[in-house]
């Protein structure tokens, strides 16, 4: 008998201390997975967010930099443009990206810079601890929206995809989710492109991955990811939104 | 010797950053250190360089946090409201010990304020400026000259050390032309060692990590306490300053930046009356000389601080004659003050001294 | 045979598996573990084809799939 499924030598062999069922820690595998198909650990940045996957700099075995809440472009435009050779990840969470980083995502967007960005759409707020995101959906409750999402109070979710795809300069937009494990499967196709992109100089690349946040969703596990497929799918509707091959 | 040329305080600013090998900018327009970015624009790609306007002074110096990170030289500038913006990201440069350099060409504050000359972040720059327990080497210019001969010296701390350094110009000395000579041959940033911490080309060595956090109970402390070493040292071995006929003083004109050029010019019309007046203009104001003035005042008992700010540098002034002295102030809070103005200033105190 | 094996020391507990499995040969562990949570374990051996979905879902990287 052999181990078909190896640890990703691009992940520092520790447990993660993400919570039970988050999707953090599938996410990660499949970054790792991918850096170890491409052959480009030794060449690979990333850059972790301000957020629930702050630690990103302690799991993936590739050189690694936190910056403040939002900047990841920004921080990976700076290292791109100093370093080309580098391949550079960006790895952001819904408030990081769609929130306060929101400038710096539609600016390295229409600049198309040639980097990776791998965007958690959990629609919520998980370090800090369940507040509303620019993607919670219309009716889903937070600490800072405990009634429920409001259009009079709080407006509208951000359809990041939807919005980027205005722009020439974002080369590549896949939305994903990690509710299921053909959902998985589809995601590291995604994620696998997004860096491939990068390798062959194409642009900017982004991959919104829906993902659980069963903690501060009040729920199980297995009842997060139900609501990824039945609550936030309908809204965040899976696929490519723009493609360089399009 | 090295040419003179004839050149605008900002642009002078970028030349020496380029000489002393900075090879990534990245900024944002603003009134009136918009001959900074404007000047990079052309400049670093005739060097083989970087150059960037960002979205926005915020985004400039994230994308410095990452340049800088890799570890080459870098440079952002900016004008008082637009260093507001960068202050979160220098702290995580301090924090992340990453040498970048950026200069504030100061206008008047606060807010809006106007595009006139000011000296209103004095105490932004000297005390660290962002949030947490750091601070940043600050360089105070006079002369065009010394803004284009300065950002080699801030580099040079900047990744000794390891901590942000910075420029503090102001309007005046952003806007003004002077001849300049450059003091330093042109460094070529491929002589420069590649520091042990840069990110980039893994090969061969274990993976690195650029962070300003440490969550492991006590471990940040233990990080600060480092730091505040390293603080320490600079303040014991990088002071630098200008006495002018300090020896038989009975009075000391203390200012630094445009005003110690106004400042000048009232002492040696005070000079030129006979009276015994004296000029101390620190260089670095942090670290501040501050024993450098405090070896005046064993003599002098008289100091008049002239600034461009409601008393904001005659605090540290007053902290390093530590009472041994009295120390008068003359404050135009965005206001540019004559040599005549100030003349006036130094007969007032000077004849309440005998 | 396929079997999958499960590192109790990584898992959480979570259940994703269990859905996960097409052929449903994944339950939990009715005691806990050293790290306090009720890990997964194959129990319907014969049943498991190896083919992997359950490890493909788990976030924890606690599931070895043996072919
Ligand atoms: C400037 C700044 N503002 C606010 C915070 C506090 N903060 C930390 S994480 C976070 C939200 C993270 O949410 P998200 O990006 O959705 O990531 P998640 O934790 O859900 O993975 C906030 C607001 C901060 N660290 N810095
Ligand atoms: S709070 Fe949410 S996003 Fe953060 S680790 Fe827990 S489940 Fe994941
Ligand atoms: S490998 Fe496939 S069949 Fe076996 S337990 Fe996992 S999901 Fe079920
Ligand atoms: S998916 Fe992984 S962590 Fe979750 S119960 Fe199964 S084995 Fe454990």
């Amino acid at each position: 008998m052999k181990l078909i499924n190896k640890k990703p030598a691009s992940l520092v062999d520790k447990p993660m201390r993400y919570c039970p069922g988050c999707g953090h820690g599938i996410v990660h595998r499949l970054i790792a997975e991918i850096m170890d198909e491409l052959d480009i650990r030794e060449r690979t940045v990333g850059v972790a967010p301000v957020g629930c996957a702050v630690f990103a700099d302690e799991y993936f075995n590739c050189d690694m930099i936190q910056g403040p809440h939002g900047r990841g472009p920004a921080i990976a435009t700076g290292i791109k443009r100093s370093k080309p050779e580098c391949i550079v990840f960006s790895y952001q969470g819904d408030g990081d990206l769609a929130s306060i980083g929101m400038a710096e995502t539609v600016h390295s967007a229409a600049r198309s810079e040639n980097i990776t960005i791998i965007f958690i759409n959990n629609a919520i707020y998980g370090m800090t601890g369940g507040q509303m995101a620019p993607t919670t959906l219309l009716g889903q409750t937070s600490t800072t929206c405990p009634a429920g999402r409001s259009v009079a109070v709080n407006g509208y979710p951000i359809k990041v995809c939807e919005m980027l795809a205005q722009l020439q300069g974002a080369r590549y937009l896949e939305r994903t989710a990690v509710s299921t494990a053909p959902g998985v499967i589809k995601t590291k196709k995604a994620i696998k492109k997004a860096f491939q992109n990068q390798i062959d100089c194409v642009g900017f690349s982004m991959v919104e991955v829906l993902s659980m946040c069963p903690t501060n969703w009040g729920m199980t596990p297995v009842q997060g990811a139900r609501f990824v497929d039945e609550k936030m799918t309908p809204v965040y509707p899976l696929g490519v939104f723009r493609s360089p091959e399009k | 010797m090295a040419e003179k040329i004839l050149m605008k305080g900002n642009e002078a600013l970028a030349e020496g950053a380029v000489r002393a090998g900075c090879r990534f900018f990245a900024g944002y327009p603003i009134t009136p250190q918009n001959e900074v970015p404007e000047y990079m624009s052309w400049r670093m790609p005739e060097v083989g360089g970087s150059f960037i306007q960002a979205e926005s002074e915020v985004a400039a110096i994230n994308m410095l946090y990452g340049a800088s990170a890799t570890g080459i030289r870098t440079m952002t500038s900016s004008s008082s409201p637009g260093i507001s913006l960068k202050q979160e990201g220098i702290s995580y440069c301090a924090g992340a010990d990453l040498p970048i350099f950026f200069a504030n060409v100061v206008r008047g504050g606060p807010g809006l304020g106007n595009i006139a000359a000011g000296q209103g972040d004095y105490f932004q720059s000297t005390r660290g400026g962002g949030h947490g327990d750091y601070y940043t080497i600050v360089m105070a210019p006079n002369c065009v000259e010394e803004m284009g001969n300065f950002p080699r010296r801030c580099y040079e701390l900047a990744e000794k050390y390891r901590l942000p350094a910075m420029i503090l110009a102001d309007a005046i000395l952003g806007q003004m032309m002077e001849p300049v000579e450059f003091d330093f041959e042109p460094v070529d940033p491929k002589t420069l060692k590649a520091p042990d911490w840069a990110l980039g080309i893994a090969a061969g060595r274990e993976r690195r990590i650029v962070r300003s956090y440490d969550l492991r109970e006590g471990k940040l402390e233990l990080l600060n306490l480092e730091r505040m070493e390293r603080y320490r040292k600079i303040q014991e071995k990088e002071t630098l300053h200008e006495n002018r006929q300090t020896d038989d003083a009975k009075l000391v004109v203390a200012a630094y930046g445009t005003s110690s050029r106004i400042a000048a010019g009232a002492v040696k019309m005070a000079r030129d009356k006979g009276m015994k007046v004296g000029l101390f203009r620190p260089i670095t104001l942090w670290p501040f000389p501050a024993k450098a003035l405090a070896a005046i005042a064993e003599h002098v008992k008289n100091f008049l601080v002239v600034e461009m700010s409601m008393g904001q540098f005659v605090e540290d002034v007053r902290l390093a004659v530590c009472g041994t002295a009295r120390v008068d102030l003359y404050a135009r809070p965005a206001g540019v003050p004559s040599a005549d103005e100030v003349f006036t200033e130094i007969e007032k105190v000077y004849q309440g001294i005998r | 045979m396929p079997e999958i094996r499960v590192d109790e020391t990584r898992c959480k507990g979570c259940e994703l598996c269990v859905t996960a499995c097409p052929l449903k040969c994944i339950a939990m562990s009715e005691t806990f573990s050293v790290t306090g949570y009720y890990p997964a374990k194959l129990a319907k051996l014969e049943c498991c084809t190896g083919c992997g979905l359950c490890a493909q879902i788990c976030p924890d990287l606690a599931i070895e799939v043996w072919k």
